[in-house]
């Protein structure tokens, strides 16, 4: 019962927060509720077992990618709105009605495939440690090494490149 | 009536299409790009409610190669937004046509 309130009310803050981020006309402000849905988030990720991702996700998403939003919402201050500027050929009711049509697919999948093969059981894995930081670290230096050491170059690349892209002259 | 793996994957459908909206509907780049954050989010709880209810730590494992991708993915976006911004004033999704057909 506990755990039924507990999902039911981060759901609730989770899915507002996003709404909240997608349809605010300041985007300082969007930014914020971003913060606040990244949050709720990693409360849900401490509450499925997973409390290594959580502080990942506080620390990473949280801390890291929402202050880089801020600083370049900061540096792109803006005169002119981008929502004055208006353009005849969007067909924001049709994409509106395209989304809804998706939710209700996606949901419809999600529902009828539990109801077809309810009982999903999986060998349990035989890691030679214990704890949750533990046995990511070790699925992570073991069977996930390449992509690993591939997730870092990429990271490399992508700060190469950032540099390069915002930088006025080399 | 217990939380299932159901609840969770209509929550992060229901995150997934506001993203998508956000992405669809906004002229504002920098909120686009938000949107998409809350896409990969929608799909790290995916991963992590499904790693939960099979026992099995690989999907954790997944989602911390999402997360990677999604800081890359803001730092080169926020990179050329500030590029796109420098030579037209602007971050109007509508003004960026300098590539299209």
């Amino acid at each position: 019962m506990a755990h039924a309130i507990a999902f039911y009310t981060l759901a609730a803050f989770i899915l507002g927060f996003a709404i909240l981020v997608v349809t605010t006309k300041d985007t300082v402000h969007s930014v914020l509720f971003l913060v606040l849905d990244f949050l709720f988030v990693a409360a849900l990720y401490v509450m499925l077992n997973a409390p290594f991702l959580a502080v990942i996700q506080v620390l990473v998403y949280a801390g890291g990618i929402v202050v880089l939003y801020l600083f370049v919402v900061m540096l792109v201050n803006l005169k002119r709105p981008p929502e004055a500027h208006s353009d005849p050929h969007r067909m924001t009711k049709f994409g509106f009605g395209l989304a809804g049509a998706v939710l209700i697919e996606l949901g419809a999948i999600v529902v009828s495939g539990y109801m077809k093969a309810p009982a999903v059981t999986s060998p349990a894995q035989n890691l030679p440690v214990s704890g949750n930081t533990e046995q990511v670290g070790w699925l992570l230096y073991t069977n996930y090494l390449i992509p690993f050491e591939i997730a870092s170059m990429l990271l490399l690349v992508a700060m190469i490149g950032a540099i390069v892209l915002a930088k006025r002259e080399l | 009536m217990p939380i299932t793996p159901t609840h969770y994957m209509l929550l992060s459908a229901a995150l997934f299409i506001i993203g998508v909206i956000g992405v669809m509907v906004r002229r504002n780049i920098i909120i686009i790009f938000m949107s998409i954050e809350l896409i990969l989010n929608a799909v790290n709880i995916n991963l992590i409610a499904f790693s939960d209810q099979l026992h099995n730590v690989i999907g954790q494992v997944f989602a911390v190669f999402v997360i990677a991708v999604a800081a890359a993915e803001a730092a080169v976006g926020l990179g050329i937004i500030l590029a796109f911004y420098r030579n037209k004033e602007s971050v109007n999704i509508d003004e960026m046509n300098l590539m299209r057909w």
